[in-house]
């Protein structure tokens, strides 16, 4: 007999349950802790900035309101939303780098852009940076890269800043390079550099350590006018 | 990459970080020399006018538009590309261009949509996966439509072949010679014989001298034996012909078709065998119950039985989820039930299995009524056990239907381009469509040779009026066809005329010289407004009417040798009243009051000669006039 009440019971229980979830539909009966979060991500993805006005951009960087307008079509172009967030700066970084993996070098570059830390890149943060390194003077370009590689941006680059900045270098390469990508080239590389840089051999490169030794350096001289045409 | 073109400056500056660390000289940059400032261009796509900037079409180099190749379209004097092409169309390329994402627009054709971008040089596997899998899902249809539409053709028959292929293809398609026909409602006709004999064995038939009424087979053994017999000889004989024509013998022993053949006859030949023997007698009677398939013989003469199979076929996965979510129901219904009856008194639900059949009553709904709960709980159960059982039945069901009905669409609409005369009608329609022209030229020629009566009599307004009518192209059109005329001595007419001067050359001029009957025969000319001007004027609204009626080609009257037409205007000129110029007015809308397009002789070549029947050889030339 008890199994019999105990089915009974079961089967009671499963008609009130049924029971319940037709009220449910009638909406006489709204269970507890109701949430609406899907709805609360939208807003933030329509977020709209604009940039101030080309006037006062071209007073603040050095490009012409050509070269403004230019770069402002392809900015928008890519983030109609007017500003870029990580994950869209390195997809679009890695277009350009289809043979290896550029997001880690995509990431510090984010970093070095967004100089107000604020988790997104707007047209201003964009432009203020490629002037720098487009028409600034050689010092600027040079301070502008120092900043690149300090990650803490705490005025010196230690060894293991400059091994992740050289190994995000090296990733970019891929695996199909020639001669073959060696495990240590990152590391013996930047040996390298701080045999170059590090003038007091204390373990790490100050700015001043940095420009000192860049300006005695011909090639990077050199490599520093590149950018006076890129746009 | 293209996309993030614009995001090349950006990328080279972003290089600022290697500069410092690398150890060997930069290369040197690409020479700017030839930059030049980006500018607007305008394209001008029939006459909708498109602009963007010259980067954005640069950033896909191999495509038309991306590279020198739009040079072509280039027109001086109004500094833009133009294009002769569907500007709806072109709105999706340049978007291409824009945003780097191509997307295939519904609402157009597929095939055209494939044009437009082989011409602007884009591949289509780039289309963006939005739009891909509809794309694909369009090219396939299409591509399905023009293999039926190729496989009309297989019907013609190609020569030399042997007497083992004609037969196979017999055998394949009944409606190619007669014998196959023939065949095809034999081998019916046996099939149902055979079907309606197995049935009919079983029904008692009235009362022997023993108490229990007999079946029908018993009684008449030998009639019955006679007919199956019969049945199975003509089966085996259909199957070791089909066994011979098959191009692949071993192929043609796997298909479904041959081995549901032979298990239809199989069980006759083992009963010939084992009659003997009485212990398996038994096994003789059950092999019986194979004689059933004979009726699956009858798919390959009703289309719709293999529209039904193929569909079960492709929709093997479906009928696979329902059986297995209907055993699943099954078991945990039938086990509950079983539980919840167990403690009720003289309860059906013996065990499991036994409520197995109560389950799937109740859940298709069938509700025989020999198994019934009786407790609260089993009842309960039991209702929602028939409840869900709907669901779940009618949950694979429309996908199934879908198949069906997709399938089915499809081989009907095989089967109406296989209409024969469907296709007639249509090249038909195609056939007038494209000889429209011709009749224009018939048409001109008429104002053309109207142009030098009116000449001599020195109407200006009325030739001016006539020149106006046909442009550039259809008078260099119309000089080409005069001179094809000159060439072999004939001209181009429209079966009016033809037709006209047909009856009256056959009534009137049985025997005429040439010479003579080109002049009289000119009483009876075509367009009719001549022989109703003889007879009487009449409104010119039969001939309409007449050009209508007659789509089929028009071949031209040959004619012995005429002067030219020229002259023979002349002629007529001279010795008939010279209704030509001063009716000019009256044949101009004669003219005009025929439609265009009468089925003229299309000038390229079909200028077949005509069935002139042998007795009306000096048929009448029944030129313009």
């Amino acid at each position: 007999m008890l199994s019999l009440d105990g089915l009974e019971m079961i089967a009671v229980l499963v008609v009130m349950g049924l029971f319940i979830k037709v009220l449910e539909q009638f909406g006489m009966f709204e269970p507890v802790g109701g949430e609406d979060s899907i709805e609360d991500d939208f807003e933030l993805s329509t977020v709209c900035h604009r940039p101030e006005s080309m006037d006062k951009l071209q007073e603040q960087t050095k490009f012409t309101k050509k070269e403004l307008q230019v770069l402002y079509r392809g900015f928008k172009n890519e983030c109609p939303s007017g500003v870029v967030n990580e994950e869209n700066f390195k997809t679009i970084y890695s277009q350009f780098f289809p043979q290896g993996d550029s997001s880690m070098y995509a990431h510090f570059l984010f970093e070095a852009f967004d100089t107000d830390k604020n988790g997104s890149v707007s047209f201003e943060d964009f432009v203020f940076g490629l002037s720098i390194i487009l028409r600034g003077t050689i010092n600027d370009r040079l301070n502008w890269a120092f900043n690149l590689y300090d990650l803490n941006k705490d005025g010196c680059i230690t060894k293991e800043e400059m091994l992740d900045i050289m190994k995000s270098i090296y990733d970019m390469m891929g695996k199909c390079t020639y001669p073959n990508m060696q495990d240590e080239a990152p590391r013996e590389h930047v040996e390298n550099f701080f045999q170059k840089m590090d003038r007091n051999k204390d373990g790490v490169v100050t700015i001043e350590e940095f420009i000192e030794s860049c300006q005695k350096d011909e090639n990077i001289m050199q490599s520093m006018q590149l950018f006076d045409n890129v746009i | 990459m293209a996309g993030v073109a614009a995001w090349l400056p950006f990328a080279r500056a972003a290089a600022i970080g290697w500069m410092p660390v690398a150890n060997l000289p930069m290369p040197v940059a690409p020479n700017q020399k030839n930059k030049r400032q980006d500018e607007l261009i305008i394209l001008n796509v029939s006459g909708r006018r498109f602009q963007t900037w010259r980067n954005t079409l640069d950033r896909y180099p191999d495509t038309l538009l991306g590279s020198s190749e739009k040079e072509f379209f280039y027109n001086e004097e109004t500094h833009e590309y133009f294009f002769d092409r569907d500007s709806e169309m072109f709105r999706s390329v340049l978007n291409f261009y824009r945003t780097g994402k191509l997307h295939y627009p519904r609402s157009e054709c597929i095939s055209a949509y494939d044009e437009e971008l082989a011409f602007f040089g884009i591949i289509p596997e780039i289309i963006g996966d939005c739009c891909y899998e509809e794309y694909k899902d369009r090219k396939r249809e299409n591509a399905e439509r023009l293999q039926d539409d190729l496989e009309d053709n297989k019907d013609k028959k190609p020569p030399n072949m042997t007497c083992r292929e004609t037969m196979w293809r017999a055998f394949e398609n009944p409606h190619t010679s007669t014998m196959a026909l023939v065949f095809y409602y034999v081998t019916g006709f046996f099939i149902a014989i055979s079907v309606i004999t197995n049935v009919v064995e079983t029904v008692p038939c009235g009362t022997s001298t023993h108490q229990k009424e007999v079946p029908c087979g018993e009684r008449y053994t030998v009639a019955f034996f006679c007919m199956d017999t019969a049945c199975v000889m003509i089966f085996t004989v259909e199957y070791l012909m089909r066994l011979f024509a098959a191009p692949s013998r071993y192929r043609f022993m796997r298909s479904v078709m041959s081995i549901i053949d032979v298990v239809a006859i199989l069980p006759y030949y083992i009963g010939l065998v084992m009659t003997d023997n009485e212990d398996v007698s038994g096994a003789f009677v059950t092999l019986r119950v194979f004689r059933v398939f004979r009726i699956f013989k009858f798919s390959r003469h009703s289309q719709g039985l293999r529209i039904l199979g193929y569909t079960l076929k492709s929709c093997a996965s479906e009928l696979g989820f329902l059986l297995f979510s209907l055993t699943m129901a099954i078991i945990i219904f039938a086990t509950v039930m079983f539980y919840a009856e167990k403690g009720s008194s003289s309860s059906k639900f013996t065990s499991i299995p036994a409520s197995f059949w109560y389950t799937i009553v109740t859940m298709t709904t069938l509700g025989y009524g020999d198994m019934v709960p009786k407790t609260i709980a089993g009842k309960i159960f039991g209702s929602i056990c028939s409840l869900s059982g709907v669901l779940v039945i009618a949950l694979p069901v429309p996908v199934i239907v879908s198949n069906f009905s997709r399938i089915y669409h499809q081989n009907q609409r095989a089967d109406k381009r296989r209409a024969q005369k469907m296709q007639k009608a249509r090249l038909a329609r195609i056939r007038i469509s494209k000889t429209g022209s011709s009749s224009g030229f018939l048409h001109s020629k008429r104002n053309g040779l109207f142009n030098d009566p009116l000449e001599l009599t020195g109407s200006i307004e009325d030739e001016q009026q006539l020149s106006k009518s046909t442009s550039l192209l259809e008078s260099q059109h119309h000089h080409l066809l005069h001179c094809l005329e000159k060439t072999t001595n004939h001209e181009f007419v429209n079966e009016q005329c033809y037709q006209q001067s047909y009856l009256e050359a056959g009534q009137n001029y049985q025997s005429q010289s040439p010479s003579l009957s080109s002049q009289e025969g000119m009483t009876g000319t075509c367009c009719t407004r001549r022989s109703k001007k003889r007879h009487s004027p009449l409104p010119n609204s039969s001939v309409p009417s007449g050009a209508l009626m007659h789509p089929l080609e028009l071949s031209t009257i040959h004619i012995q040798p005429h002067t030219t037409s020229r002259s023979s205007l002349n002629m007529r000129l001279e010795e008939q009243h010279p209704l030509n110029c001063q009716s000019g007015g009256k044949v101009t809308t004669a003219i005009i009051s025929i439609p265009t397009p009468p089925a003229a002789n299309s000038p390229e070549g079909d200028a077949q000669p005509p069935a002139v029947p042998a007795h009306h050889q000096n048929i009448v030339k029944v030129s313009a006039l």
